[in-house]
Formats: C-alpha cells, sequence, structure tokens
C-alpha cells in the first residue's frame, strides 16, 4: 500500500557560519546578514519521507514558507527525489511567529488534501522552538509523535513508530494521517542527486520566472516582458519545472491568524552574553585531585 | 560541511583554467543532441555543460567529505569478510558509501545519457576519483571501475549494453574487470582460464582467477581463452557474467592497505557467460583499452592520497610546536611540505592534461565510429587528430600513471616523516595513507611496466612534437620566458639521450628508461606549470621552484643515460651474487 507524504522544509540561516550583523536591534535574525542553509533536522524529514515512499511507493511532496529565495530547499528537495514542491509566498504572512505559521503550513497541508503523513524537522536552527510541528498536528485534528526515529510497522491505517526519549526510545502506536517530527539520529539524510540537479537546476516559481525576465531584459517594454515571461512559464511547465506558488487567497487564509497581526509572540529582552576564558587551573591526576574538583563543581552548581 | 572539492584551490583553479569548453563541446557534439531517453538533463550550451561539471562535483566534494571520509578509519579497521559459501560481506561502511555513491547518481559517470549516466568526461571523472580517494582510497578501487560499463558501452551488443548498463548507472550494481591469474599477472597473454561453448552455444567459464579487485562484484568482465589452439593473446576474448553460485569466491586478501576494498580468488564452475565484441579481441584490443583508461584512474588516486596526507601534514607542522615555534617554520620541515606540494601540483597537472587529451581522441574516435563525418576536409583532419592524440596519450597516459604513483608513495612517506613519531602510530591517518598509496606503484602495470610503455613514446617522436608545440608560446612575463629558455635546453638534452639511446637498442632502452623518462615529464610538467602561471602569481613561484630543483636532476638523469654504463645487466651475476639460501 503506497502512502502520501508531506514534508515542510525550511531555509535557515547558516548559524554555524555567522557573520556580520546576525541579530537586528528588535531581537530577531537579521536574515539579509547571513548565508542560508536547509534546515538541517528538515533534511532527516525528508529522507525519512523518502525512504518510506522507496519502501511502500506513493508521493513526497515539500512545502516551504519564506521568501522567494527559499525556492533553493525547493530545488534541493527536487534534487533528492521530491515529486512536488510547493512555495508558500505572500507579504502578508511575513512577521509570521510559530503560531501564525503552524495555522498557515496547515491551511496548506489541508489544501493538498489527501496524506498520510506529514514530517516536520524536530526544530529550525534559527529559532529552536520545535512549535510548528505540534501546533500544526494540534491544528489539523490528528495526532503527533515527535522526536521521530523510525518506522517499526505500518498497515495502511495504523503506524507502529519508535520515538527517541533521550536516554532510550518508546515505540508509539497512531492513526494515520500523524505528524511526525524527526530527529539527525534517524537516518543519514541522502545527498543531492547528479541527474537530478541537472534537471532540476531549471525549475522556478512564476515570481522567479519574472524576476529573471526583468533583470534579462531590462530594455524591453512590459508587453514584451509579459510574453517573454508567458512564454518562459508554458515552457516550464511543459517541461514538468514549473512549482507551485501558494498565497494566502489560495490557502482560503483568515488574515487575522496570520503575519504580525497572527502572531502574539514578543521579543522580551535581548542579553548579549560574552563568554570570557578567565585562567585555568590544573587537577592532579589523583583521587584526591579529582574529589576537590567534583566538590568545587557542586559549590558552584555546575553539577547537582 | 566539509566538501573536498570547494576546499581544494588548485583542483578549483584547474577547473577554471582548463578549456573545458572545449573538452564540453567534444563530449556533446557541440551541444547538437536534443531529442532521445535522457536528454531532458542534456545541457544546451558550454556554459550550461561547464555549470553542470561544476554542480556534479560539488556533490562528489559533499559525498567525500561528509559521508565517506568519516568512515575511513573504520573501513580500513574492519576490512571485508569472506562467508562459508564463497560470498563476501562488505564492511557497513563500505556498503553505506556505496549506497550513497548509487544515491547521488555518481555511478554512472561517463555513460551516456541514454543508460542513466552522467555522460561527463574523463577529465572531470578523473577530478571526482580524487576527491573520492582523498576521503577513502580503498573506495576508489569501486568508484573507479566504472570503466567496466565503459567497456560494456565500447565494445558490446546493443541488446547487452540496454541489459547492463542501467545496472551500473542507476541500480547501483558494481563490477570487476577479471584478468590476472596465478600465472598470468603484468603478462596477461598468459591467461589460461577456459571459456568453452556446450551443446546448446552457451558460452561457458571454468578456472580460477586471482588478485580481482571487487571479484564478488555484480557484473564481472572475464578474460578467457577462447581458442586452446593459441597459445598468446590472440587466443583470448572478453565474457560478461553475473555473480551467482557458479563464481565463487574462494580466498580473500590479506592487505597491507586499501582494505575497504575486497581482492578476491575467484573460482568460475562452467560459469554461463556472454561474449562481448568479437572473439579473440579480448586482449589486443578490448581490455587494452580498458587499461588505458584504468591507468589514468589510478594516477587520480594517487593524487587524492597524497593530498590527504599533505593536509594531515600541514596542519601538523602548523600547530606542533618545538623549539618554541611552529615546526613549518624549521627550515627542514618547510622544505618537506613545499616540495610535498609542488609535487602534488605536478602530478596534477600532468595527470588532468592527460585526461584531457583522452577526452579529445575518445570523442574523436567516437565521432568517427557512430557519425562518420561527410565533409572530406573534416575527415582527414579528424583523422590526423585521430593518429596525433593517440601517440600522445600512448605515452602520456603510462607517464602520469608511473609520475604519480611515484610522488604519492613519496609524498605520504614524507608527511609521516613531518609527524615524526605521532605519525608512525595509528593515532593518526598518515600511516594508512602510506599503506594505502604503496599499491599504486604496482597494480594496473607496475612502474616498471609504465616506463617501458612511456619510453617508446618518448622516443618515437611523440615527445618533440607536443613539446615544440609549448616551446612556441611566448610568455610576456620575462621570468617565465627565461624559466622556458631552461626548458628549451633541457628538450635538447632529452633528445641527445634520446638520440644515443637509439644507438644502443631495445635492452639499453629498457635500462636507462626510467632516467629518459623522468626528464622527459619534468620538461613537460615544466611547460604545464608555465602555462598556470601567467594567470596565476602563486603559480609563477611554482613554476620556479619546480624547474630550479629538477634542471640538476634532468643533467645528471641524462648523464647517465649517455654514459652507456650496463653494469645492471652486464655484471648481473657478479655484482648481485648467487641467489640467498636458506631463506
Amino acid at each position: 500500500m503506497a502512502y502520501h507524504s508531506i514534508v515542510c522544509v525550511k531555509q535557515v540561516p547558516d548559524t554555524a557560519n555567522i557573520t556580520g550583523q546576525a541579530m537586528k536591534d528588535d531581537g530577531t535574525v537579521n536574515r539579509a546578514a547571513l548565508p542560508t542553509v536547509f534546515n538541517p533536522e528538515d533534511l532527516n524529514a525528508l529522507e525519512a519521507a523518502l525512504e518510506l515512499r522507496a519502501r511502500f511507493g506513493g508521493t513526497v511532496t515539500v512545502l516551504t514558507m519564506g521568501p522567494l529565495n527559499a525556492c533553493e530547499v525547493l530545488r534541493e528537495c527536487l534534487y533528492r527525489g521530491a515529486d512536488r514542491a510547493i512555495l508558500i509566498n505572500d507579504r502578508r504572512a511575513a512577521g509570521s511567529d510559530t503560531l501564525a505559521t503552524s495555522y498557515i503550513l496547515s491551511q496548506a497541508v489541508k489544501k493538498i488534501g489527501e496524506y498520510d503523513f506529514v514530517f516536520c524537522g524536530r526544530q529550525a536552527i534559527d529559532g529552536d522552538t520545535a512549535q510548528v510541528g505540534p501546533q500544526m498536528a494540534e491544528k489539523l485534528g490528528i495526532h503527533q509523535i515527535t522526536y521521530f526515529e523510525q518506522i517499526v510497522d505500518l498497515d495502511g491505517k495504523t503506524a507502529r513508530l519508535r520515538r527517541n526519549v533521550g536516554n532510550g526510545w518508546e515505540v508509539l502506536q497512531a492513526r494515520l494521517p500523524v505528524l511526525l517530527t524527526v530527529i539527525d539520529t534517524a537516518n543519514e539524510p541522502r545527498p543531492s542527486g547528479a541527474r537530478k540537479i541537472m534537471r532540476y537546476k531549471r525549475a522556478r516559481v512564476v515570481d522567479e520566472v519574472a524576476k529573471d525576465v526583468t533583470a534579462g531584459m531590462p530594455e524591453a517594454g512590459e508587453k514584451a516582458q509579459m510574453e517573454e515571461r508567458t512564454r518562459r512559464v508554458e515552457a516550464l511547465k511543459a517541461d514538468g519545472l514549473l512549482m507551485e506558488h501558494w498565497t494566502m487567497d489560495d490557502l482560503q487564509a483568515d488574515m487575522a491568524w496570520c503575519g504580525v497581526s497572527g502572531s502574539p509572540t514578543k521579543v522580551h529582552r535581548i542579553q548579549s552574553i560574552v563568554l570570557k576564558k578567565e585562567g585555568f587551573s590544573e587537577i592532579p591526576p589523583t583521587e584526591e585531585g579529582v574529589k576537590r574538583m567534583i566538590h568545587e563543581l557542586i559549590v558552584d552548581h555546575t553539577l547537582g | 560541511m566539509a566538501n573536498f572539492f570547494n576546499d581544494n584551490e588548485d583542483i578549483q583553479f584547474l577547473f577554471e583554467h582548463m578549456n573545458l569548453a572545449e573538452v564540453a563541446a567534444a563530449q556533446e557534439d557541440n551541444f547538437t543532441r536534443t531529442a532521445g531517453a535522457g536528454n531532458e538533463y542534456a545541457p544546451c550550451d558550454a556554459a550550461d555543460a561547464i555549470d553542470n561539471y561544476r554542480r556534479i562535483m560539488t556533490i562528489v566534494g559533499d559525498v567525500a567529505g561528509n559521508h565517506i571520509a568519516p568512515r575511513a578509519e573504520e573501513v580500513d579497521l574492519e576490512g571485508n569478510t569472506l562467508n562459508e559459501d564463497g560470498t563476501v560481506r562488505l564492511s557497513e561502511g563500505v556498503a553505506k558509501n556505496l549506497k550513497v555513491l548509487a544515491q547521488a547518481d555518481l555511478m554512472g559517470f561517463t555513460l551516456p545519457r541514454e543508460y542513466g549516466g552522467l555522460n561527463c568526461p574523463n577529465l572531470i571523472y578523473t577530478m571526482a576519483i580524487e576527491i573520492i580517494s582523498r576521503a577513502d582510497a580503498s573506495l576508489m578501487n569501486l568508484f573507479g571501475l566504472q570503466g567496466v560499463a565503459e567497456t560494456i558501452y565500447a565494445f558490446a551488443s546493443d541488446e547487452i549494453k540496454k541489459e547492463y548498463l542501467p545496472k551500473f548507472a542507476v541500480d547501483g550494481s558494481t563490477g570487476a574487470m577479471a584478468l590476472t591469474e596465478p600465472d598470468a599477472g603484468s603478462d596477461l597473454q598468459a591467461v589460461g582460464l577456459r571459456a568453452w561453448q556446450d551443446t546448446d552455444g552457451q558460452w561457458r567459464l571454468t578456472g580460477v582467477k586471482r588478485f580481482i579487485t571487487n571479484g564478488c562484484g555484480d557484473i564481472l568482465l572475464t578474460l578467457a581463452r577462447s581458442e586452446p589452439e593459441i597459445k598468446d593473446g590472440r587466443g583470448l576474448s572478453l565474457f560478461l557474467c553475473e555473480r551467482g553460485p557458479r563464481i565463487r569466491v574462494r580466498h580473500l586478501e590479506h592487505k597491507l592497505g586499501i582494505h575497504g576494498s575486497p581482492t578476491c580468488e575467484l573460482v568460475y564452475d562452467d560459469t554461463p557467460a556472454k561474449l562481448i565484441g568479437e572473439r579473440q579481441r579480448g586482449l589486443i584490443t578490448y581490455v587494452m583499452s580498458l587499461m588505458n583508461g584504468a591507468r589514468v584512474g589510478i594516477a587520480g588516486q594517487s593524487l587524492g592520497i597524497a593530498e590527504a596526507a599533505y593536509r594531515v601534514a600541514r596542519q601538523y607542522a602548523h600547530t606542533r610546536k618545538q623549539f618554541g615555534m611552529a615546526i613549518e617554520r624549521l627550515p627542514a620541515v618547510a622544505e618537506l611540505l613545499v616540495d610535498m606540494k609542488v609535487a602534488i601540483e605536478a602530478a596534477r597537472a600532468l595527470t588532468y592534461e592527460t585526461s584531457r587529451i583522452c577526452d579529445l581522441e575518445n570523442n574523436n574516435l567516437r565521432v568517427m565510429e557512430f557519425n562518420k563525418p561527410t565533409d572530406p576536409e573534416e575527415l582527414k583532419e579528424r583523422r590526423a587528430n585521430s593518429r596525433t592524440w593517440k601517440r600522445l596519450n600512448g605515452m602520456l597516459t603510462p607517464m602520469s600513471k608511473y609520475y604519480a604513483s611515484e610522488m604519492s608513495v613519496r609524498v605520504t612517506n614524507e608527511a609521516l616523516q613531518v609527524l615524526g613519531g605521532s605519525g608512525y602510530m595509528t593515532d593518526y591517518p598518515v600511516e594508512r595513507y602510506l599503506r594505502d598509496a604503496r599499491i599504486t606503484t604496482i597494480y594496473e602495470g607496475t612502474s616498471q611496466l609504465q616506463v617501458v610503455a612511456a619510453v617508446r613514446g618518448v622516443c618515437s617522436g611523440a615527445f618533440e612534437k607536443y613539446v615544440i608545440d609549448f616551446e612556441q608560446i611566448n610568455y610576456d612575463n620575462p621570468e617565465l620566458q627565461s624559466l622556458k629558455q631552461q626548458l628549451v635546453e633541457g628538450r635538447e638534452l632529452v633528445l641527445k639521450g634520446i638520440a644515443f639511446i637509439k644507438q644502443q637498442g631495445a635492452e639499453y632502452m629498457d635500462l636507462a628508461g626510467r632516467k629518459l623518462v623522468d626528464a622527459a615529464i619534468l620538461v613537460l610538467v615544466g611547460h604545464l606549470f608555465l602555462q598556470q602561471a601567467v594567470a596565476n602569481e602563486r603559480k609563477a613561484r611554482v613554476a620556479h621552484r619546480f624547474i630550479n630543483v629538477n634542471m640538476p636532476t634532468l643533467r645528471r638523469d641524462i648523464e647517465l643515460v649517455c654514459s652507456g654504463d650496463v653494469s645492471a645487466t652486464q655484471q648481473f651475476d657478479t655484482i648481485a651474487g648467487p641467489p640467498p639460501s636458506g631463506f
């Protein structure tokens, strides 16, 4: 029996390579100043969906909400074997916190309609909240299993799944559809496939085509640009290279739940902590030395 | 995230400065192919093709750095295991590596797109081999066996191609070339494994093969004697057979290095097989072609191992403090490191140039075979090019294999020296690199055999013609121009050596061959470095050091060549004495 999966992915600032002014004055991330990467655990989520498809058949649809640049992660998904890629991009969605984001994504999942699994990375490395997946499950009214590692058993209606609980694991049973948040120990995400990269490097959403046309033929009039744009979009469609682009209207979203107005989260206070190294102490490798060190660590509350 | 392509400045430099547009145009028939299976990912022009190459190499760099390299130590320690039923269990790391290479679509690297391949030129494949080998040299022996698929593509029937090529490119099957036997190593004409036809006309193979890399693979090309009455190479044909109960692995070799690569002794028990191409052409045409590609592959492998060793040595020398300073500032260590770096870049220049010319030759042959031009002028030009490139490759391929592999053994050895006592310990990977490098001067033809092949190219005029072309280049920079003058002197000396050798006869050619080939390579690489130096100031310093350090060696080599000394053969019994007893 085949299963249909939806994978939610996010383009995030590469926090492993911080450069420039990483944080804005209001304490939010300055995305423009940072190089972007595919959120690492979302790659685990995608891999889990691709492995599921390889074992049982079905489809893998990927979904991302973000600026036009986020199409890069959608293409990355196509390079790894996703069947369908959808960008959710709308100025009215800008400034969404986890509550608004989970609302918008759950509306998109409803629009896709038929699905058995929603895979999310456990958390994104920019906000580290781990809230979007669970909030989506609540809004969709389906079961959620967080810290997912492995499928134990599947019978078409229910799934038995292993989740990591930190110092061990437990096996849970859930009715389908189910939402899983995937952690990095679940699998080894595959690299991009060379054949797919050569094919899908040309995949675009309509707005990207428009941008390319404007940049490529700035002298041409509006009419000529429109014609060129239509021609390119039709060509992409014919080659199966046009990615979908959904707006809030496509999702029939209640605007009160979206963007800044739908986001109750406010940054309360920002603290810049600079860790200073203040000398070092040498511990003699004796019973006495170790005892003294442990005592010191307990006194300054590092231990206990 | 490590990326072994993006972090390698010299490979990046060559990627930018070698004429990839010309190579891509030859590989893609000037971008005229549009219809047909697999062409939804065909490039539309040179820029598109080069963009594809860069993207493919970025995947290779990612796979090497993030998937393969972290498992290399474990693969080396664990090795592979022979099961009782004559099958082989690959170490877990090797199995995972093969899976990830297949996921990345890298196992049909040079095959045409219609079979699921990437249709990459040999030059890009050589870069990939180098990068994979830097991560784990032993994996290259599996990744680098794509020549098996290339041979099937070049010589087998359409039916066999359609059945087997997608298995390599899409399903991740691995191959092996089963050539050598206990009594047929360097001398493949002595192959004795029997090929015979049963009453239904089915070919069957009976006998033993030894030292077969990945002999436990899925698809084996086997050299066998189909004409029992013909005792030499003309009695041999090439056969394809699949892994199954009628091929048993009798023994897995215990080796000094490349532990991840299973080296098998195979027993063929009337194994059913399919003939590749025509009878009797197995060795003289098909295997010879396969061996040439494989030799360039070993040169790439040698480069990768040396690169890995150099990086550890440099890192160590930079951080290790003795006598109050980083040891890379000690003159003796500094010189070791600089010589290692220059040696790697020298071998890389020669190997990549060889790959580039292989691409021009192979693509020209392909056009002549499948799409012969009707224009008499073009036909004439293609025929002339074909002859030139064939002669040139006949010299450059063995030169690259010889030069890069000897370099690899030397550089890994010196890297261990830089680490001192720590390098001798298994805590650092350098001892593994040295063990892995050691095979490169031996398999796919020993250094001694490469020299025999190369010296004939040097003496046949291929060297002179090639170098004279380089000498026509005039450099604006007076320093480069004066370095070129030294190379002109070098070429004249080599020609003097050739003239002397020719008077002495074939045996002397084999005796003095190595010195003559060494001298010729120095001149060639010197010119390649000068071309690089035009684009890059650092490369000007590299060229300067390479030529100045090596010219005295060249003069000495030619002096020895022209001395006519034959004591090693003429007085062998006297000097070597009787063979040791009680050994």
